[in-house]
């Protein structure tokens, strides 16, 4: 099975760089804004985005997606409006790849099964789910996995060797490496250990490498992708976001354009790195 | 759902952490290899004589076991049913079942060798406790509060920072309990290296909530030991409040395989359960937070909802997975009390037996008010006495003082 991103990696390969991963929040400020932000990623440089699912508690992120979270959950936004919004999407777009990113009780009440055909169906290529990790496969991964929706897993500082082939084993698209211990929207590592970490990732698998957490500038982005297959972008973004927004969080003429402007700029630093990852 | 009842109530989890079908592993991966970790070394020390020597030892000359079980005559005679006896934990050093825990858990950290020490804190007992072991054995600690809590539970904020420990009050989400714990997991994962995060209930991933039922147990296990010298037999039922489950769980559990005892949990129906409130069984289902599966309040959407309780320590969307199982299989029943029925089971002991309660505790005491009068006279109750009263004094005089004008 190949995927909407196996063929964008294998692209890129040809292309001879590495990717920029975005992230923000459905529905972050209201479900309207949000899919106009969306659409407007890719011609913005964005080459894989992921998009997060609201949940009231999300425990492995910082403030500023938690925030993002409760302006969308406070804008109604739901899992079936998150994968409507994939589906506005994709009646425009049917190559840039869509990770949805999360939690899992709100597709564990959604149903697991109904949850993987619905989102299928509407374009969802990944998921990234925080709170799956490998021991608890049975739940969402391996469903998955056979419905043919890639499964990304998140490898950090503390997946050791020892442990980094389960983590593997029933990882598909990309891994996602996290750059540091902690949340989403803290110090960033250096590009020096990043380098180091991917190596030793790149020694179990086969498997482009993301990074995350942490890059928040174009400079940043391009340090990274000299590392690694790809950069993944979030809490700078969702903060662009919010600073567009008016005193009652409303989204202005301004907002979209903010983020497309971080987004392009941040494309420039990916597509300035000396030599992209292998 | 109809679970296949198990030949004992007594042998879980199995070794991925799973009562029947709640418990597991819901956590990122920075800190599933530490969990692992904590597993292996908690295997180790349950298995080692000397860890439970040490422990006892300070059970006995530092927490002040084994706690009472005392014949409460006058509420036995006011209620007039089954003869009520009150399991005193309150009177344990702290002021609470809480303890009990941390010392273990505290043990533990220290064979790991982790210098700092995190918790989660909802009326604040859980924290004194901590806050009070880590002055104790000089170790570094971080309480994490729900902004709510830290103004109606003062008296224990002052207490946490008077024994040396940083408290930070926490204002994300409702900024009770829950964002506590959200927060205590937010620096765990940061600080991964160096911290335990020691856990209060019997609820987060595995494997918390069995090792925080086996520090616990000793209020269960002393009970037995206590009714049999005073009456020379079994108690007939077990009553106890439910916040995560750590002070029933540890009561509940030496007696779950003995069919003949009655087993009743207590959650906090705040305004009742058709308003706010923080029962968890009667009012929720099952989904995933806070690293496991069990009965949570959450909306259509799987969104946590707010609970309510006017006891900080009841205010708490979810329930250990092992009373969720508990509950499925049949073997607890679980009730539920209002606010104000804990109110007046506050007043209702303090002024007949001189002990006022915690007011978690005393949503326990609300349904043996409503239970014991149905029993015959020689019906033995036990009922968890998980917390004193004092810490709830002044939010109790403000509540009291609000009703006369
Ligand atoms: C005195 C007392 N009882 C009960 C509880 C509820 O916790 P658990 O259900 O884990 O016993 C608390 C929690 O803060 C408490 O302080």
């Amino acid at each position: 099975m190949t995927t909407r991103i196996d063929a964008r990696f294998a692209d890129l390969a040809k292309e001879g760089r590495s990717a920029l991963v975005t992230f923000l929040m459905a529905g972050d400020p209201d479900p309207a804004t949000s899919l106009n932000i969306i659409k407007a990623l890719p011609k913005a440089g964005a080459d894989i985005i992921e998009i997060g699912m609201p949940f009231t508690d999300p425990m492995a992120d910082g403030p500023s997606i938690q925030a993002a979270g409760l302006r969308a959950l406070k804008g109604g936004m739901t899992l079936r409006k998150t994968l409507e919004m994939v589906r506005g999407f994709r009646k425009e777009d049917d190559s840039t790849p869509l990770v949805l990113m999360g939690y899992y009780n709100p597709i564990y009440i959604y149903g697991v099964d109904k949850f993987l055909t619905d989102a299928k169906v509407a374009g969802v290529d990944g998921l990234i789910i925080v709170d799956l990790p490998p021991e608890e496969d049975d739940e969402l991964c391996i469903p998955a996995l056979k419905a043919g929706l890639n499964f990304i897993r998140l490898a950090t500082p503390t997946t050791d060797d020892k442990r980094l082939p389960a983590v593997l084993a029933n990882t598909s698209g990309f891994v996602y490496y996290v750059s540091i211990t902690g949340i989403t929207g803290a110090a960033a590592a250096d590009s020096k250990a990043v380098g180091d970490a991917v190596a030793r990732i790149k020694r179990h698998t086969k498997l482009p490498v993301c990074v995350g957490f942490g890059i928040r500038t174009p400079q940043a982005a391009r340090a990274i992708a000299e590392k690694a297959n790809g950069a993944v972008v979030g809490t700078a973004l969702v903060d662009a976001l919010r600073d567009s927004l008016d005193t009652q969080g409303r989204a202005t003429t301004k907002t979209v354009a903010a983020v497309a402007d971080l987004v392009g700029s941040l494309a420039q630093g990916v597509r300035g790195a000396k030599q992209a990852a292998e | 759902m109809n679970p296949r009842l198990p030949n004992s109530f007594r042998s879980g989890p199995d070794e991925r952490g799973h009562f029947g079908n709640f418990g597991g592993r819901f956590v990122a991966e920075t800190l599933m290899p530490l969990i692992l970790d904590l597993e292996k070394a908690y295997a180790v020390a349950k298995a080692d004589p000397a860890f439970h020597a040490e422990m006892n030892g300070y059970l006995k000359d530092y927490v002040g076991r084994p706690s009472p079980l005392y014949l409460a005559e006058r509420l036995t005679e006011h209620l007039g049913g089954a003869k009520i006896y009150l399991k005193r934990e309150e009177l344990n050093h702290t002021g609470s079942h809480k303890v009990n825990n941390v010392l273990g858990q505290i043990m533990v950290a220290r064979r790991m060798g982790k210098k700092r020490i995190i918790a989660e804190t909802g009326a604040g007992q859980h924290g004194v406790a901590t806050a009070t072991l880590c002055a104790r054995f000089g170790l570094e600690c971080v309480v994490y509060m729900g902004a709510v809590d830290v103004a109606r539970q003062a008296p224990n904020v002052f207490r946490m920072e008077m024994l040396g420990a940083k408290v930070v009050p926490v204002q994300s989400g409702t900024r009770t309990l829950k964002d506590a714990m959200n927060e205590a997991l937010r620096d765990w994962v940061t600080n991964v290296h160096n911290t335990f995060y020691c856990i209060g209930t019997v609820a987060g991933p595995h494997p918390y909530p069995m090792m925080v039922r086996d520090f616990q147990s000793v209020i269960g296990e002393e009970t037995r030991k206590q009714m049999q010298e005073a009456e020379g037999r079994l108690p007939d039922s077990l009553i106890a409040c439910i916040g995560g489950g750590s002070n029933a769980m540890g009561l509940f559990h030496p007696f779950l395989d003995d069919p003949s005892v009655e087993i009743f949990g207590v959650e906090a129906a705040g305004h009742g359960l058709t308003q706010l409130h923080a029962a968890s069984i009667a009012g929720g289902r099952p989904g995933v937070l806070h690293g496991n599966r069990t009965y949570l309040l959450m909306d259509d959407d799987g969104q946590i909802q707010d609970a309510h309780s006017i006891s900080a320590g009841l205010d708490y969307p979810g329930i250990g997975p092992e009373h969720s199982w508990l509950h499925e299989t049949g073997r607890v029943t679980y009730l539920s009390a209002t606010d104000d029925e804990a109110l007046a089971a506050f007043m209702l002991l303090s002024r007949l037996e001189g002990i006022p309660p915690a007011l978690e505790s005393a949503h326990a005491i609300a349904k043996v008010a409503e239970l014991a009068p149905k029993r015959s006279k020689d019906h033995l109750m036990v009922v968890n006495l998980s917390g004193r009263g004092d810490k709830d004094i002044p939010q109790i005089t403000e509540i009291l003082k609000g009703r006369k004008q």
